[in-house]
């Protein structure tokens, strides 16, 4: 069967280019990039390249990177690592559509006797900045803005640059989930004056269990984990050697290739937004009205179980997502959408599609072949789909 | 008072899915005789090892509901056996971690809807190669399983919720999810037999050949269009056979042990639950006590909670009598407990409401059946008087014990099941 992946955003192929550069870091040169002979330097040498590549992506110093496990730990590390240098209680502000690693990082720490803002947005995922301006507190005193980059849902970019002057006037940390963004729009630390990045290799078409944390220099960060000296003692564990420089590898294509690739796959997003809007009855973008990653579209099809249509489009070969799964896998409402203002049906009945570097227009005619024949299959058997026609039929 | 010991012993087998027999065997099939409509003594029926084939079912994508258990993964095997094009669906019930006091340390027990569960029917789609999906259904399943099951205990009642669950989950939303993505039925494990019969052309269904085994008294509340689009290939099998057949194909689950728990109360102490649920949807259930009264209307003792228990029970009443006391009935109005001995609990008739009529079509007069009253009880001959279209009136020939407001009732001929509906 002929399958055709639209879930980039899930996750990425490792790039062949990028697994050619890690081969030779599991067996042949296989040091402890903290020893002191020659294999270890060999390594050693193998991480710093890295470092300077991942920092180049964003437009930091090689020294305010350090690598972790992946995105999450990197959220981890900066929400927590802030709040808890600071004297209790701290504030931190957030938004509601953060991804469950921020989101639950903050619900953790609220436990623990710090504050946390959750700020609304708009029908654009946007946060207002005046009310971002408004939430800022010196009893407790806001310590830190964690707000992201893009949404992973939706693919719409927060005004980064805006919230990073609100930040820094306010003499507020401000860290950015930027997992989603990282290779897909330009990102530069210094003219958004961001104090904590974080980034995952396999959203960015390095492997999985490999991440970054950038950290401003001269931020006030208590560690995460303790064990050896490694990464400064910042991040202690033996390093990763094959997966940091994996990351690094994709990190320095993503930096050459990132507005020829936006160019190619936004073009191929929009085709794809425009022949579903014709072809599929009532459909509609959401968020299609701020800027966003060039790969990224959600669509609502009303009186559709958005669960269902996944299942039905896997079964023809075509692999997309509706919001983030549990545990089990099953699917539930996404609270990225509902932050939004979609009701909970609007909610469930919403897909994301997400391209790729690799992605082709036989592709997206082959997702233009399957979605809209799926869609209707469902509205078939959908008692408020059926009801909804009438309703208009009669209005 | 330990809340184990307040705990009624009462069990309620629920099913994930069951075995199949190879088609073949039952292609011998008599046709159903045409004279059995709305007869009186259908009770002489011939044993349905001739059920006529269901030619139809032959073609099309099925999707089996999987609970990870060992009855519906042979499903999903058996029928791949026959060349059926199959894909499996594993329904997200319950969260198992809400109502966190009543979880223990660590990760939690075999039950429905545990990861472990889930795992297990990923692992057995993946033995036997075809796709399998998880799909969310905690929503649907609180608002039509876990609510009423409360509410109907807090009532004075006692629900059965694995047949709310058959009747408005797995052959309702899940059936219909199982259609849209492009299934012409949904088969399960359940031990239960379903056919056509032509000459009234209705879809009928039947006691599983396993007696031991049989479920159709959870199922009397399907339509005709759910009986219509579902399947049960373990009708025909024992569970022997169907461990049997599990082994052969080297399922990863063949030496499961069976779930014989509600799946979303944890260790099977409902009481527990309850509070715990009612505690979460911020009613705490403090003002519940009330007084245990003989049939005299005399107050003999005290209760916690009319959800502590049910009609028949004889354990956990909280005093100490001469003579063995039972629980005769719940008078929620008064908050009252009545008790009496053994003899008072059997009583001849009761009042049936949301009637679902299966193998009759609106029967115009009474008739006589065998009804089952709740999953142990062995049928007792019975005349069904119709009320209505939805309602009925049972009349029994001799007492029955302990007959069990929010219990099912379910009238059969023989095998088939006549209808079925909830006592009042």
């Amino acid at each position: 069967m002929k399958r055709v992946y639209l879930d980039h955003n899930a996750t990425t192929p490792v790039e062949p280019e990028v697994l050619d550069a890690m081969l030779p870091y599991f067996s042949g040169d296989y040091g402890n990039a903290s020893s002191i002979h020659s294999f270890g330097q060999k390594a050693r040498s193998a991480v710093e390249t890295a470092r300077e590549h991942v920092a180049a992506l964003i437009g930091a110093r090689p020294q305010e990177i350090i690598f972790t496990s992946g995105g999450t730990e990197a959220d981890n590390h900066a929400i927590f690592g802030i709040a808890e240098s600071a004297a209790p209680p701290a504030h931190v502000i957030t938004s509601t559509i953060e991804h469950e690693a921020v989101l639950n990082t903050c619900q953790a720490l609220e436990k623990r006797a710090s504050s946390v803002t959750y700020l609304p947005v708009d029908h654009n995922g946007q946060i207002d900045l005046a009310i971002l301006r408004e939430t800022l507190r010196s009893h407790p005193e806001t310590v830190l803005i964690t707000v992201m980059h893009a949404n992973n849902e939706l693919g719409t970019a927060q005004p980064l640059e805006e919230i990073g002057r609100i930040a820094s006037e306010s003499d507020v940390y401000f860290h950015t989930d930027a997992v989603q963004s990282a290779g897909k729009i330009p990102i530069d630390v210094n003219a958004m004056k961001i104090d904590l990045l974080s980034l995952s290799g396999h959203k960015l078409y390095a492997p999985k269990g490999i991440g970054a944390l950038y950290i401003r220099g001269g931020t006030r960060l208590r560690q995460l984990l303790y064990g050896g000296h490694h990464q400064r003692g910042f991040r202690p564990g033996t390093e990763n050697v094959a997966g940091i420089v994996g990351l690094g590898k994709a990190a320095q294509i993503a930096k050459a290739s990132l507005a020829t690739d936006a160019a190619r796959v936004s073009k191929l997003r929009d085709q794809l937004e425009q022949a579903l809007l014709q072809r599929v009855p009532d459909s509609r973008i959401n968020g299609g009205g701020a800027t966003r990653t060039p790969n990224t579209t959600n669509i609502t099809f009303p009186g559709i179980e958005g669960e269902a249509l996944v299942i039905a489009l896997d079964l023809k070969g075509l692999a997309c997502s509706t919001g983030a799964a549990c545990s089990s896998g099953a699917i539930e409402p996404s609270h990225v959408l509902t932050a939004m203002g979609l009701p909970a049906d609007g909610a469930r009945a919403s897909l994301r599609f997400s391209l790729g570097r690799h992605t082709t227009a036989p592709d997206i005619d082959f997702a233009l072949q399957a979605i809209p024949a799926a869609v209707s299959q469902l509205r078939e058997l959908s008692p408020t789909y059926r009801k909804e026609a009438k309703a208009e039929a009669h209005s | 008072m330990s809340a184990a010991a307040r705990q009624p012993q009462r069990r309620f087998p629920c099913t994930g899915a069951g075995p199949l027999r190879p088609f073949q065997q039952t292609r011998s099939a008599a046709s159903v005789s045409s004279s059995d409509t709305i007869e009186m003594h259908m009770t002489t029926e011939a044993p349905f090892d001739t059920l006529p084939v269901r030619d139809e079912i032959a073609t099309g994508l099925v999707a089996v509901a999987m609970s990870g258990g060992v009855d519906s993964s042979t499903v999903a095997a058996l029928l791949q056996e026959q060349s059926r094009s199959v894909i499996g669906l594993t329904m997200q019930l319950w969260n198992q971690r809400r109502l966190p006091e009543l979880q223990g340390d660590g990760p939690a027990q075999h039950r429905c809807c545990s990861l472990d569960d889930v795992y297990d029917a990923k692992r057995v789609a993946q033995h036997l190669n075809f796709p399998h999906y998880v799909v969310n259904f905690e929503e649907q399943f609180e608002a039509r399983v876990v609510r009423p099951f409360v509410e109907q205990y807090l009532s004075g009642r006692t629900p059965i919720a694995c047949t709310n669950c058959n009747t408005d989950v797995k052959f309702e939303p899940l059936l219909r999810m199982a259609r849209q993505i492009g299934a012409e039925r949904l088969a399960t494990g359940h031990y239960a037999r379903i056919r056509k019969n032509e000459s009234t052309g209705r879809w009928e269904l039947l006691r599983a050949r396993d007696d031991s085994k049989d479920q159709s008294y959870f199922l009397w509340g399907l339509t005709q269009e759910q009986l219509a689009r579902s399947e049960f290939p373990l009708g025909e099998l024992t569970k022997d056979e169907v461990r049997s057949a599990a082994r052969r194909v080297n399922l990863p689950v063949a030496e499961k042990p069976e779930s014989m728990e509600l799946c979303f109360v944890p260790n099977g102490n409902y009481v527990q639950f309850i509070e715990a649920y009612s505690r979460e949807g911020g009613n705490p259930l403090s003002n519940t006590a009330g007084e245990i009264v003989n049939e005299e209307g005399i107050v003999v003792g005290h209760h916690q909670g009319v959800h502590n228990f049910t009609i028949g029970q004889r354990k956990g009443l909280g005093f100490a009598a001469g003579k063995p006391f039972y629980v005769l009935s719940i008078d929620r109005a008064n908050n009252r407990v009545v008790v009496g001995d053994d003899e008072s609990l059997r009583t001849t008739t009761c009042a049936i409401e949301q009637v679902n009529w299966i193998a009759l079509e609106n029967p115009d007069g009474p008739f006589r059946a065998e009804v089952k009253i709740r999953h142990k009880h062995l049928p007792a001959s019975a005349t069904v008087e119709p009320l209505g279209a939805e309602s009925a009136r049972v009349t029994f020939d001799s007492p029955q014990r302990a007959i069990t407001a929010g219990q099912g009732a379910v009238f059969y001929a023989g095998d088939r099941v006549l209808g079925g509906g909830w006592i009042r």
